[in-house]
């Protein structure tokens, strides 16, 4: 059985991918993710946000207390002060190339200029295989355009892709007026690899406690419909490689991102909630669902129910649309 | 030659490190920083002169630091340690075997007073004059750069003598002080240092290789004669000091003798001086001997061996009249010691030279605990030895109206030269003044051609703390080590302190004054209080005001004024070129702050552009217009003693009281903090009366004791201010009771302690609790009437109270209150408990740290009395000694019980045997009961005292007191339990005695800034352990538990403040030793104070912290006696240390190192856990019992 693939011109020994996750904040942890036997990993997101913001709040306690009483004159060692994040997060990168033989792609959300080019540089020379970039960007100001929001993922891309020479993938979102389009564009700007898609980890509210929920919550496989489209409508579209991401919880859903043409399917939830050791049973079941099938590589199932290039995409998912709908219409509800 | 600006104790520890192998520290104020230093270059690799880097190891006291040393000495290793103080005299022991064996050492002592009627952390030489007797050679160094130089000049010597050294100088006024020096080079380092002499060294080791005995036990038929062999040794000393200060100043032409004279050639008056206060005598000589004078000073550098040929050499032919200054005190001694010395050595020289007159020589005390020494001063004493007969002893710089020592002086004497620029700086600790002062420092000694200095001024609080900054620059070396007294720039960076302190009294005529206040230009003058008006007219003061706040809080650095008002005092003073230093203060803050992230330094920069264009000249009218006057600091009704001394210490006045108004033996009244209004908080606690539920968590876990609570028959409210909030009682059994949760509001200091611990949220309005922060201003007037009522209210019967529960003891009066304590402090909320629990029948045994600093720091204290004027009473004996102290307090109070009882039972027929009975079978432990027993001694002292004096009568009355129960307890902190105590503390809890010990466990030395100790935990970032600390903390616990008849406790009141109830009480009420370990969050942990409870939290629900007791009693009763009291973690270790910066600097700074030391952290809270359980489940008589008889 040939499992093997390629993802952004990295020869991978199978299409699952662990994407960015807890799992993969600790050097143990990424070993435990090869151990179980994942193609490659990418490493939880670098925020600069949030490394400036810990910068400034550490910034804060050190100087709280400090040149206020003779005896003590600061509270804490010199090395308090470094500043933070980056080179943790470079430190873990370059231990967890070491510690495992599978490629570890890191992700970057930056907020500045400087911030994408520096972070993307630093994590290049820390000995990742690739970056993803994670465009993590909600546009809550009303008066940005579509198109503004749409420059930003080309220009960070460009910015990024001019410091570095390892691949770089873009993480996408899906709220596009023209999903496609704006896949294309990140094609043509020279992204190697589009990952569908970012989740919005839009916050619930708590009604008894008035407050806002801002706890993260796990995918579903009923969400992988959302990504499954639009790859089946990219495959064969687009010269970058195409990750789906989103919704994995069985072998099963593995399976039919393939079938729709992704060329790696990331995980997290479901190694969240199984532990990184489920890596292995998606695996397991991905290759006994292809003996049943009699696949002898992933390359042969690959696409196989990815929109045929040269159809009219609209017509297909005008035709979809209106078929779902008069299932919807016909089906058996209730009884209430 | 490369410079720097640097201050004293790095300017020694530079050398000092650079010329060892091994530092055996130990952190004492003001030398910690030469430790912390080492500590640093270490972890961060840096090389010694040889290219290895030192060892740095921190030991459990001064004692062992010494011990450590004499071992790493005997080992062949070149090592030294750093010291002040009780420290040094830690170090005597072994410092006379390190001399006694001729040992090749240097310590380099910053000399600070000694606890004599007080502690204090200021310097003079008490200290190193201690140990004048041990063997060791003592090298005075009068400056920062001295500090740097002969410390080399010291290593040098005693490679070359075999006589070990003391390098020292004057605690911090020479070691805080940064003044521009020039910086030794490892060459210049190599060469006075030969590497045959470290070899030597090295080879008078103790080796198997080539074996000897050394340390023997001698006998009378030899000691002596053995004693003796070292004198060639001591006499070649003074010779080699002189070279080695002959090739220094070869290499780099700074010239110095062992005794330097400088002067008039044909002087009359001398005076001998050393250390710091040598440099303002000679600059004093220089400018009076320009003016005719003849006089001159001689500067003593070696001190031990007493170099009497070189100083009566150096003393010209001429000199009549020697006044001899000594930083120290010896009451009954004949003299001083520098006097004395000076004193025989002139009169043998007398007696072997006819020809020599023999001058007429006094001894002056002057400087004591960092007691300023100024130019007026030397003078004053010169124009003494100008009498026709002067005082043979004198002090000078103090009013001494008891024994009429004190000399009189001109105070306003300035004889700095016109191109010294000097200004001060007025502020608070949580300003950012000092940092940017520092920082002005080094960009203008940076300069070429420029010379700068600057000494910080701290006040003894730690809270909302002033600081002054005494500034100054010019071309020449500066040499003034005193405060500035005529500046040509005052800032005041909080306008506040215009009311509070004398902020314009050190301004010269024609000054520039920058306020920073928040009124427009136009509105400034009249804003200002009369008396500052009438400065400013008077001496023709040129002012300017910026708005400061709004500025840092614009560029999103709220509070932090510092860059703001250091780019106005570049602007404003044009020490520099406006252009130039403002490049300077942005390149100085990206080399401050760059490595705090880039987001840091942005905010500073775009402050330097917002502060010019915010600065405004203010139009000085030619007339004084205000009518405002300052506000008495203390109330008119204060006791007097509060009135006229606490409050002119309180005003900065301290320094001109007279001798008499101070007490004798050190004995001060409590309760002076309550007269302190302090309002140093722009936000304070608000109570919602209508969300109260009346649990009193806010209350029990205030750190200032700001929130008080009284339940009251309403008629009570009818003379209650308007304004005056109350509750009905929702306690049960008082249906008709009022209640009132009274704030401080003056003393708040706005912590938000009690917001966290508040359960409840309005409806609708989930941020609003019972218990909110606002705004004190428009409170102010309204809440101190509120308080004066409120206090007016009767208290709660202690004896009706329930001890039990928390929602109880709100209504029991803290006896302990508004201490000078950090905001939010994690320790005091424990003090308070104690003091509201046991208070009236107290005694507090304190170990010198944060709780001794805050619990009795001078100008006012926090322990006060009860209505019945009972309250705790309160003392601190040394840092090492305290579980020593308090057993010693037990001692005492059992004799007298005892004897007491007995007396009692023999006056049984005079005295009515029911009362005796009542009185000896009394129990005494619930408040009833002590409420019963106090009635009972009050009528049998009544009855006492209407009989005849019977000696048994008058005995009995003199000890009739400790019929009633006495609660001895012993605080500290964990340096002292932990580490420099732990000898003592585990012996005291063997012995079996009913003493309780409270340890608030902060997990670092916190008073001296953070240093690791062994209950610093596995894996968090402390001073001394700057890499991660590697080990585990100690479990004192189970070490006491493992005696049987301990009762312990382990608490963390943000956690479960019920069982923190518990256990005080059950400790007090053990009748032996008990151990109360409380989880004391800290500034030093890197938090939000705000967040403290939640970390306390955080700490016992990932098991970190398991709440436990253990009751010795209930074994006894058959039972487990092992109690956990808190559930099995169920949070990660990660999710309660990731929130401090202790933790996560390491993952900054080595994260590979952070993530195994907290893997390891997590196995091992997972272990304790086991053990834990595995207590808490066996039966009694796995325990060790309790052997005492009786119990």
């Amino acid at each position: 059985m040939n499992l093997t693939t390629d993802y952004l011109g990295l020869a991978l020994r199978n299409p699952l991918v662990a994407s960015a996750s807890p799992l993969s904040q600790t050097v143990d942890g990424v070993r435990r993710l090869a151990d179980a036997g994942v193609g490659a990993v990418v490493l939880y997101s670098l925020f600069e946000e949030q490394v400036r913001r810990e910068a400034e709040q550490n910034s804060r306690l050190v100087d709280a207390g400090a040149d206020s009483y003779p005896e003590a004159l600061s509270y804490f060692p010199d090395v308090a002060e470094e500043e933070p994040g980056p080179r943790r997060y470079l430190s873990l990168l370059e231990r967890a190339v070491a510690a495992v033989d599978v490629p570890v792609i890191a992700s970057l959300n930056g907020i500045t200029a400087g911030g994408w080019v520096d972070y993307a540089r630093a994590m290049e020379a820390a000995g990742a295989a690739a970056l993803e970039l994670n465009v993590y960007y909600l546009p809550g100001d009303a008066h940005v355009s579509g198109r503004d929001v749409e420059q930003r993922y080309v220009d960070v891309l460009a910015r990024v892709k001019n410091t570095v020479t390892v691949p770089v993938a873009v993480k996408l979102s899906p709220y596009f007026s023209s999903t496609a389009e704006m896949a294309l564009r990140l094609d043509e700007s020279g992204a190697d690899g589009l990952v569908l898609f970012n989740r919005f980890l839009q916050p619930d509210i708590d009604a008894e406690t008035l407050a806002v929920d801002s706890s993260v919550t796990l995918s579903t496989p009923a969400e992988s419909r959302l990504p499954r489209t639009w790859i089946a409508l990219l495959s064969g579209r687009v010269r970058a490689s195409l990750a789906a991401t989103t919704g994995v919880e069985s072998s099963a859903d593995v399976v039919k991102y393939l079938l729709v043409g992704a060329d790696v399917v990331m995980t997290a939830s479901a190694l969240l909630r199984h532990g990184p050791g489920y890596a292995s049973v998606l695996l397991d079941g991905l290759s006994d669902w292809m003996r049943r099938k009699e696949y002898a590589s992933v390359a042969d199932m690959r696409g196989k129910l990815a929109v045929p290039v040269g159809t009219d995409e609209s017509a297909h998912e005008r035709g979809s649309y209106v078929s779902a709908l008069q299932r919807a219409n016909s089906a058996a509800y209730g009884p209430w | 030659m490369t410079r720097a600006t640097i201050d004293g104790n790095e300017a020694a520890a530079s050398v000092a490190y650079r010329l060892n192998e091994v530092c055996c520290i130990y952190p004492i104020t003001p030398s910690s920083t030469m430790a912390e230093l080492a500590d640093q270059w270490a972890s961060s690799g840096r090389a010694n002169v040889w290219g290895t880097v030192p060892t740095v190891v921190e030991m459990q006291s001064e004692g062992g630091a010494a011990g450590a040393l004499h071992g790493a000495l005997q080992g062949g290793a070149l090592s030294t340690s750093f010291t002040s103080s009780q420290g040094l005299l830690l170090m005597i022991p072994n410092m006379y075997k390190i001399a006694g064996e001729l040992t090749v050492a240097v310590l380099h002592v910053a000399a600070r007073a000694l606890a004599t009627q007080g502690l204090s952390i200021f310097g003079d030489h008490s200290d190193v004059m201690a140990v004048r007797q041990t063997g060791f050679a003592l090298l005075a160094s009068a400056s920062v750069q001295e500090a740097h130089d002969l410390a080399l000049v010291a290593q040098a010597a005693t490679l070359a003598t075999r006589v070990p050294f003391v390098h020292f100088f004057d605690g911090f006024r020479t070691s805080h002080e940064l003044n521009t020096i020039e910086m030794l080079s490892d060459d210049d380092l190599r060469a006075l240092v030969p590497e045959d002499l470290v070899r030597a060294h090295r080879g008078r080791a103790l080796s198997p290789e080539r074996p000897f005995i050394r340390g023997t036990a001698q006998n009378p038929d030899v000691f002596f004669q053995a004693r003796e062999t070292v004198n060639p040794f001591y006499a070649r000393v003074p010779g080699i000091v002189e070279d080695a200060m002959a090739q220094l100043g070869e290499r780099t032409g700074r010239r110095m003798h062992i005794v330097d004279y400088s002067g008039h050639p044909e002087a009359e008056r001398v005076i001998v001086a050393m250390g710091s206060g040598g440099e303002t005598v000679r600059e004093t000589v220089a400018w009076l001997t320009a003016r005719g004078e003849r006089v001159g000073v001689l500067q003593v550098r070696l001190y031990r061996p007493f170099p009497a040929h070189a100083l009566v050499e150096a003393m010209p032919a001429s000199v009549r009249r020697i006044a001899v200054l000594d930083r120290t005190k010896e009451p009954g001694s004949f003299g001083e010691p520098l006097f004395l010395d000076v004193l025989a050595a002139l009169v043998e020289a007398c007696e072997d030279d006819d020809e020599r007159v023999m001058p007429k020589v006094s001894g002056g005390r002057y400087g004591l605990s960092s007691k300023e020494f100024t130019p007026g001063m030397v003078a004053g004493v010169f124009d003494e030895l100008a009498r026709e007969r002067p005082r043979r002893r004198f002090t000078v710089g103090i009013v001494d109206d008891v024994s009429g020592t004190s000399l009189d002086y001109e105070a306003a004497l300035d004889i700095e030269p016109s191109d010294t620029v000097r200004a001060v700086f007025f502020g608070l600790g949580a300003d950012g003044t000092v940092g940017a002062n520092k920082n002005t420092i080094k960009i203008l000694g940076a300069e070429e051609d420029l010379h700068a200095q600057a000494y910080f001024v701290y006040d003894s609080k730690k809270s909302g703390s002033q600081t002054v900054s005494h500034l100054r620059f010019g071309p020449r070396r500066i040499q003034a080590p005193y405060l500035v007294q005529h500046a040509s720039f005052v800032g005041c960076h909080k306008f506040s302190l215009l009311e509070q302190v004398d902020v314009l009294g050190r301004a010269a005529k024609g000054a520039t004054l920058l306020l920073n206040c928040r009124h427009p230009a136009d509105q400034v003058w009249d804003a200002l209080p009369r008396v500052v008006q009438e400065q400013i007219v008077a001496k023709s003061i040129n002012v300017y005001a910026i708005d400061a706040d709004r500025i840092a809080r614009d560029v999103g650095l709220a509070g932090r004024t510092n860059i703001v008002l250091q780019t106005c005092f570049f602007a404003i003073s044009g020490v520099l070129p406006r252009e130039l230093a403002i490049a300077r203060i942005k390149e100085a803050i990206t080399k401050t702050y760059g490595r705090r992230g880039t987001e840091v330094v942005e905010k500073n920069q775009a402050a330097v552009d917002r502060a010019l264009a915010g600065m405004h000249r203010i139009e000085v009218p030619e007339r004084v217009s205000s009518t405002r006057e300052l506000l008495p600091l203390v109330p008119a009704g204060a006791p007097h003693f509060v009135r006229t001394v606490t409050a002119e210490m309180m005003a900065g006045r301290g320094d001109s009281l007279p001798v008499s108004a101070l007490p004798v033996d050190g004995t001060y009244p409590t309760g002076t903090a309550a007269y302190e209004k302090r309002n140093i908080s722009e936000l304070v606690a608000v109570w919602d009366a209508d969300q109260c539920i009346q649990c009193g968590n806010c209350s029990f876990v205030c750190p200032h004791s700001v929130i008080r609570s009284k339940h009251y028959d309403p008629a009570q409210l009818q003379d209650a201010p308007e304004g005056f909030r109350s509750a009905g009682l929702t306690a049960p059994g008082l249906p008709d009771s009022r209640y009132t949760l009274q704030v401080y509001v003056e003393d708040c200091t706005g912590c938000g302690l009690c917001v966290e611990a508040c359960p409840v949220s309005a409806p609708g309005e989930p941020v609003h609790k019972a218990i909110n922060l606002g705004p004190r201003e428009p409170l102010l007037a309204l809440e101190r009437e509120n308080v004066t009522f409120f206090e007016t209210l009767p208290r709660s019967d202690r004896s009706r109270v329930d001890f039990g529960t928390v929602r109880g003891t709100q209504f029991l009066e803290p006896l302990f209150e508004f201490s000078g304590a950090c905001t939010g402090c994690g320790e005091t909320p424990y003090v308070k408990l104690l003091s509201q629990l046991f208070g009236d029948r107290l005694m507090v045994a304190n170990a010198t740290g944060c709780s001794s600093i805050y619990g009795g720091n001078l100008p006012t204290t926090p322990w006060t009395t009860d209505a019945d004027g009972r309250g705790p009473a309160w003392s601190n004996s040394l840092f090492e000694d305290n579980a020593e102290f308090g057993l010693g307090f037990r001692l005492a109070a059992d004799g007298h019980t005892a004897l007491a009882r007995r007396r009692v039972e023999e006056l049984r027929d005079v005295l009515g045997a029911d009362l005796v009975d009542a009185i000896l079978d009394a129990p005494q432990l619930r408040e009833s009961e002590l409420h019963a027993q106090r009635d009972r001694v009050a009528e049998l002292t009544r009855r006492l005292e209407r009989l005849d004096g019977a000696p048994a009568v008058d005995d009995l009355l003199s000890v009739v007191e400790h019929l009633v129960r006495r609660s001895v307890w012993i605080v500290g902190g964990d340096g002292w339990a932990y580490d420099i105590g732990a000898g003592g503390l585990d012996h005291v809890l063997a012995s079996g005695r009913n003493v309780n010990v409270l340890v608030l466990d902060t997990e670092v030395y916190s008073n001296t800034g953070g240093q690791a100790s062994k209950s610093t935990p596995l894996g968090a970032v402390a001073k001394f352990a700057s890499a991660g600390k590697t080990t585990q903390k100690k479990d004192i616990a189970l070490q006491a538990i493992a005696y049987g008849n301990v009762y312990v406790a382990r608490v963390a009141m943000g956690a479960d403040p019920q069982q923190t109830l518990s256990a005080f009480r059950e400790a007090e009420a053990y009748d032996g030793p008990s151990l109360v370990l409380a989880y004391s969050h800290c500034i030093a942990h890197g938090i939000d104070m705000r967040n403290g409870l939640d970390q306390q939290y955080r700490a016992v629900a990932s098991g970190y912290w398991p709440l436990i007791r253990f009751d010795p009693l209930l074994r006894a009763a058959g039972g487990n006696p092992f109690l956990l009291d808190s559930p099995r973690p169920r949070i990660s270790l990660a999710d309660y240390t990731r929130r401090e910066l202790r933790y996560r600097s390491l993952e900054n700074t080595d994260p590979a190192e952070a993530e195994r030391l907290h893997a390891l952290a997590e196995q091992a809270v997972a272990q304790r856990w086991e053990v834990y359980e595995n207590m808490a489940t066996q039966a009694a008589h796995r325990f060790p019992p309790d052997a005492r008889k009786d119990h």
